[in-house]
């Protein structure tokens, strides 16, 4: 019987064993993730989960499902080898599987900066449940912590820790926050609201090492600079790099991600690739590798609806991502990131609405605690910036006279 | 406490919600079809749209910031009792809650 393998259970994996069936798919189905345990969401471990720690609530579905949906679900086993030729998986208990088609979810894993110290006891990342609910542990205990980058999961992660009480610096090395992912003048409006809950930021300068207390734990973080931050907790948020060595070392095509082509297929026909561990081509041009639910679901959508209903449309959902930091709501829709220019409204409540252009097109929408602007804005992308200018950048107004 | 999900079929799941968890919790920990949850009470997808059987609307509380403009790009028709069910909590008022389910959610 013919047989669709899903590497890596993660948002990715579980959403393409559900669209499958979904979309009606009668063959088999396994899913194989590596982590013990349900396949369960992340975006959490940096928000609710710091603060209420109730696992049960981040499952992507109870394990009756997985019977009901005959999905053969395997956790706790890596996939340790892919034979393209004779089209099958090598798991680390020794099994091998055979597929007709072979879909990569395996998502990205922590990078940490290569200095002194990042190995010692106090030091912390977050990517897994397993991440989170040490750090958790170790934060009741903290009065100090020390966050190594400021991107969205190390600011989320400070909101939380400020939020219990707990003394927190943000190192980052870039002149600017989550400098990555939104617009100058986004980030200078979060830096104030982390300095106004009492979050210590420290930009422009880099962690040089990990200093540690006589017992060999980590007690602060030193800096380029020669600057000492204390702090018994340290979270490593510096960013991830994409999990392909299953493909690399299958001879897949790679660049900062499995490269795959308009239809998520790889450079093998008979293996897809999706969310934080594939690169893929933007409908206008260039490539992208998104690290968001959204992009983890529609890829895993898009790959469904192609293997079980033959369906060959180019993916081309639109990007959308959020970040809670505290009890603010960032919202982006769109790729920002080759903006050549930038409008700023503000909301009646005063929060920024930043549009970026490119080319006099608009590209992507920043929003904060404001979700009809983003809904909105979801609905723009594309629209000329002589179109919104006309409507003073206000884009529900500009929603309601091109939809009128 | 207890909460009915009446599916668009018209299949009747009763199950036991925490304290303070949400109904779409509930739904997706209890396997009930017709909730996706697709940001997991983000409220950015709108895949966890339901609605509040008429003896509880008043109860469920009014909609909350922002779930409005969210509710406006849900699939199935929203009608005066609809809410995301991501934002409503379980609370002892809410005990024996009854939401009823839309056709689609994507
Ligand atoms: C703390 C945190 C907060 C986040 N917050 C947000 C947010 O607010 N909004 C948002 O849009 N996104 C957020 N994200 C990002 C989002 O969670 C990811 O983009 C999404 O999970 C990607 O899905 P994926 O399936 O590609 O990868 P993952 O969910 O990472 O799943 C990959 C899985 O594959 C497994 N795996 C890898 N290699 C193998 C192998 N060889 N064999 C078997 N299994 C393997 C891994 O163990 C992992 O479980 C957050 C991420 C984190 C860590
Ligand atoms: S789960 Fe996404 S809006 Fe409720």
């Amino acid at each position: 019987m013919e047989r669709i393998v899903i590497v890596g259970a993660g948002q990715g994996g579980m959403q393409a064993a559900m669209s499958l069936r979904q979309d009606g798919l009668t063959g088999n189905i396994t899913l194989i993730g590596e982590e013990p345990g349900l396949p369960y969401q992340r975006p959490p471990l940096s928000k609710a989960y710091m603060a209420d720690g109730i696992a049960d609530r981040l499952i992507l579905r109870p394990t009756s499902f997985f019977e009901r949906s005959e999905i053969d679900y395997r956790d706790g086993v890596r996939v340790t080898q892919i034979d393209r030729e004779r089209k099958s998986v090598t798991l680390s208990n020794g099994e091998n599987i055979t597929y007709a088609h072979l879909i990569l979810a395996t998502g990205a894993a922590n990078w940490a900066p290569p200095i002194a110290g990042i190995n010692a006891p106090g030091v912390f990342q977050l990517r897994t449940l397993e991440d989170a609910t040490a750090l958790r542990n170790k934060m009741a205990s903290t009065k100090r912590a020390v966050v190594i980058g400021g991107g969205f999961i190390g600011l989320e992660f400070a909101a939380m820790a400020r939020d219990a009480g707990v003394e927190v610096a943000v190192v980052e090395a870039g002149p600017r926050l989550m400098a990555r992912a939104i617009s100058p003048a986004m980030s200078r409006w979060f830096l104030d609201l982390h300095r106004s809950q009492g979050t210590k930021i420290i930009l422009g300068t880099a962690a040089s090492s990990v200093r540690l207390d006589d017992a060999g734990e980590a007690d602060g973080v030193i800096l380029n600079d020669g600057t000492v931050i204390d702090g018994s907790l340290v979270l490593v948020a510096a960013g991830v790099r994409p999990s392909v060595e299953l493909a690399e070392q299958a001879g897949l095509s790679c660049n900062d991600g499995v490269i795959v082509d308009g239809r998520l297929l790889t450079s093998d026909p008979a293996i897809s690739a999706l969310g934080d561990c594939a690169r893929f081509p933007l409908p206008d041009n260039g490539t992208v590798r998104l690290e968001s639910v959204q992009a983890a679901v529609d890829h895993a959508r898009h790959i469904a609806r192609r293997l079980a209903k033959g369906e060959d449309a180019p993916y081309s959902a639109l990007p959308w991502f959020w970040s809670d930091q505290g009890k603010i709501k960032l919202q982006i829709v769109g790729i920002g990131a080759g903006a050549d220019r930038h409008e700023q409204t503000t909301t009646p409540a005063g929060e920024p609405v930043v549009l970026a252009f490119n080319n006099d097109t608009l590209i992507a929408v920043e929003t904060v605690n404001a979700a009809g602007v983003h809904m909105a804005a979801r609905r723009l992308i594309g629209t000329p910036y002589h179109v919104l200018a006309e409507h003073h950048f206000d884009v529900r107004k500009t929603l309601s006279a091109v939809t009128a | 406490m207890n909460a009915t999900f009446i599916a668009f079929d018209g299949t009747t799941t009763q199950v036991e919600v925490d304290e303070g968890e949400s109904l779409m919790q509930a739904a997706i920990t209890n396997d009930v079809n017709g909730i996706v949850g697709e940001c997991g009470g983000s409220m950015m997808c709108a895949t966890c749209h339901c609605y509040i059987d008429d003896a509880w609307l008043e109860a469920a509380g009014p909609r909350n910031d922002g779930e409005e403009d969210m509710l406006e790009s849900a699939t199935s028709e929203v009608r005066p009792q609809s809410r995301l069910s991501c934002q409503v909590k379980m609370n002892a008022e809410l005990d024996g809650i009854v939401v009823r389910l839309p056709e689609t959610q994507i």
